[in-house]
């Protein structure tokens, strides 16, 4: 039986303040081998490990068919995301993963893709962008509602100006509370579910964000004839072991890490509605 | 089907050898303090003869029990699962070097155990703990080493504490599966049956007689009388939708008033299973040990994400545990993940029934 535990080694080969509390890196396995067998899908996540600190369940940010390195952007949450803040190009770190399971890319081609999210939910649905964005003609249109508390948490504030510049794409932000110049809408992303232009016949919806977020957006877009079954949302649990052991990520009969962390909404509607389990 | 055998007490010691030479470390029930524990035995005098055992809810107490019976109790604190599923364990370590950072995988040394007087109730948490730590997509290397050598001798239940409720649940008192000898005491000895061809050999060495026509009348006599002797019993229609519908009914606020979040519930349940990965750094910081320990969903801990607790009220840890062990247990593993030993019942501190309360909820 392989022991699924111990991490593989991996170097920073790259790291990029995105805000005051949020950084990315460029990792690579210290061992080729592993590093070109490592496969993964937009939406799912790794199991990050700092050395003497302890684990942290991150999603992978980059684009997949990059076979020579990986990306994490990561917000500095907790003791072990501040440790790892800490670290620069050429230092090591645990990683193993990929675990869980990836947004439906595959069943979205041909249709419009309308990605939600709230505060710093941001990046597991930023790989997405990317994803679409470098496989255009694949997809129709692309609608990105980023929802964010204050203004200045608007990471990858120069990504959306040009995203939306391209074509069959519509860029809507807003922000709860924002600095003086604020091109975008004062609010939260639900308000701007109204403005999305898509074809509720023939669309996809990724969500991700606080949980009550995830459940207003869900709530909107169905209003607007998106069915159920075409929303699929990312959660978020204290995930431990990534492998489905440790308990700790259940929601319901759901265990997240493994189950998820990506549902269609049906699964996960009565879990999220109802709250407080 | 094999025919029955009958094992004389006073052969009893036989089956211990016979273990013994093929190479098993005997774990067996031992009356220790005031409690039934499992340990490492090599004769059969370390059995609790003449030990009962009065169980209630949040109370345990060793008593005389029948002189010539090593197995007229129900069960301790723990059986089966600390043996496989290890209380504390490393799995790796990573040490700092010339050249970086090394890590090693941390792999636990096994020994075959042959465990004697796992109850009915113990080989269905057994079953439980093999689904979720063996068939699911990463097994438990650590877990499934220790399961590999396991060798399973079951005592069915003739004496049942007040706290039992495996008739209610369908786990017992008799075994019926996932053991390689199942044994049923009466004054005598044992009734033996075998569940595998490794049971079957090592009996096929004792020269054992089959068992006499009274003698298993008498054997199923005590377990129907077993059976028939529980007082508290689990209601199982339908548990799973009527508590997912019932999640706020006052009867949680009324529990966690009761409840103290101690996790012993979660520490003696034979199917619970979390567990907390933790990370010890040496004082040096070249060194560090990641292990993980048995966790619980009562645990402030359990439910902490970045800063936030997502069961901040006892009530909602308590509601977590009984409607994870009793409804949403059916999704993952297609049955009720309680069978119906009463642990959680006879060591809660403050006496918190699981049938009560699922019955309570159910009103």
């Amino acid at each position: 039986m392989i022991n699924p535990h111990p991490p593989h080694l991996a170097r920073i080969i790259d790291r990029v303040q995105e805000s005051d509390d949020i950084f990315t890196l460029r990792l690579r396995f210290n061992d080729p081998s592993i590093q070109s067998a490592y496969e993964f899908k937009p939406g799912q996540f790794n199991m990050v490990y700092l050395p003497g600190a302890g684990e942290v369940p991150i999603s992978l940010s980059s684009d997949p068919d990059q076979k020579d390195s990986f990306f994490h952007t990561i917000r500095v949450a907790g003791r072990v995301t501040k440790g790892i803040d800490k670290l620069g190009i050429g230092d090591e770190i645990g990683i193993r993963g990929p675990y869980g399971q990836g947004w439906p890319l595959e069943s979205a081609e041909g249709k419009d893709v309308i990605i939600v999210t709230g505060g710093l939910g941001c990046a597991p649905v930023v790989a997405v962008i990317h994803y679409v964005l470098k496989r255009r003609e694949r997809f129709r249109r692309l609608v990105i509602l980023q929802g964010v508390k204050h203004s200045h948490d608007l990471i990858w504030r120069a990504s959306y100006e040009r995203w939306a510049q391209a074509p069959d794409t519509q860029v809507l932000i807003a922000a709860n509370a924002t600095e003086a110049i604020w091109p975008w809408h004062i609010g939260t992303p639900i308000d701007l579910v109204q403005q999305a232009d898509f074809d509720s016949a023939n669309a996809v919806s990724m969500i991700c964000g606080p949980e009550g977020m995830i459940v207003a957006a869900a709530k909107s877009l169905t209003e607007r004839g998106l069915p159920e079954a075409d929303i699929h949302v990312s959660l978020e649990r204290n995930m431990q072991c990534g492998l489905g052991l440790c308990g700790h990520c259940q929601l319901g009969d759901k265990f997240l890490c493994k189950d998820g962390p990506v549902f269609a909404y049906p699964e996960v509607k009565f879990l999220l509605e109802r709250g407080g389990l | 089907m094999p025919i029955p055998h009958y094992l004389p007490h006073s052969s009893l010691q036989q089956l211990f050898e016979a273990l013994t030479e093929d190479g098993y470390a005997i774990v067996g029930p031992q009356a220790k303090e005031n409690r039934i524990d499992f340990g490492e035995i090599r004769n059969t005098a370390e059995l609790p003869w003449g030990i009962g055992l009065i169980q209630d809810a949040g109370a345990s107490q060793l008593v005389d029990g029948p002189k010539n019976r090593c197995f007229a109790w129900a069960n301790g604190p723990q059986a089966m699962k600390p043996l496989l599923f290890a209380p504390r364990e490393p799995l790796w370590q990573i040490r700092h070097g010339k050249n970086g950072y090394v890590v090693d995988a941390i792999n636990p040394e096994t020994r075959r155990l042959a465990v004697i007087g796992l109850r009915p109730c113990d080989l269905s948490a057994l079953r439980i703990q093999d689904q979720h730590f063996l068939e699911g997509q990463y097994p438990d290397s650590h877990y499934g080493a220790r399961r590999e050598g396991l060798l399973v001798i079951a005592v069915n239940c003739t004496h049942p504490a007040a706290t039992c409720f495996c008739a209610s649940t369908g786990d017992g008192p008799g075994a019926k599966e996932s053991f390689d000898i199942a044994l049923t005491e009466d004054d005598n000895g044992f009734v033996v049956e075998t569940g595998s061809p490794e049971g079957e050999q090592i009996l096929a060495r004792l020269a054992l007689k089959e068992a006499l026509s009274t003698q298993m009348e008498t054997a199923a006599d005590n377990l129907r009388n077993a059976a028939s002797s529980q007082r508290r019993s689990l209601v199982s229609d339908n548990l799973r939708d009527v508590l997912m519908s019932r999640l706020d009914h006052p009867h949680w606020d009324e529990v966690a008033e009761r409840c103290l979040a101690c996790g012993n519930c979660t520490a003696v349940c034979p199917t619970c299973f979390c567990h907390a990965e933790i990370e010890e750094a040496s004082l040096g910081g070249n060194h560090s040990l990641h292990s993980r320990e048995w966790d619980s969903c009562f645990g402030e801990r359990h439910g902490y994400i970045h800063g936030k607790q997502l069961r901040p009220e006892i009530k909602q840890r308590y509601r977590q545990w009984l409607t994870h062990k009793l409804a949403t247990w059916h999704d993952q593993f297609g049955r009720s993940g309680c069978v119906g030993c009463g642990r959680c019942i006879a060591c809660c501190p403050v006496g918190i029934d699981i049938t009560e309360e699922a019955a309570a909820l159910l009103k």
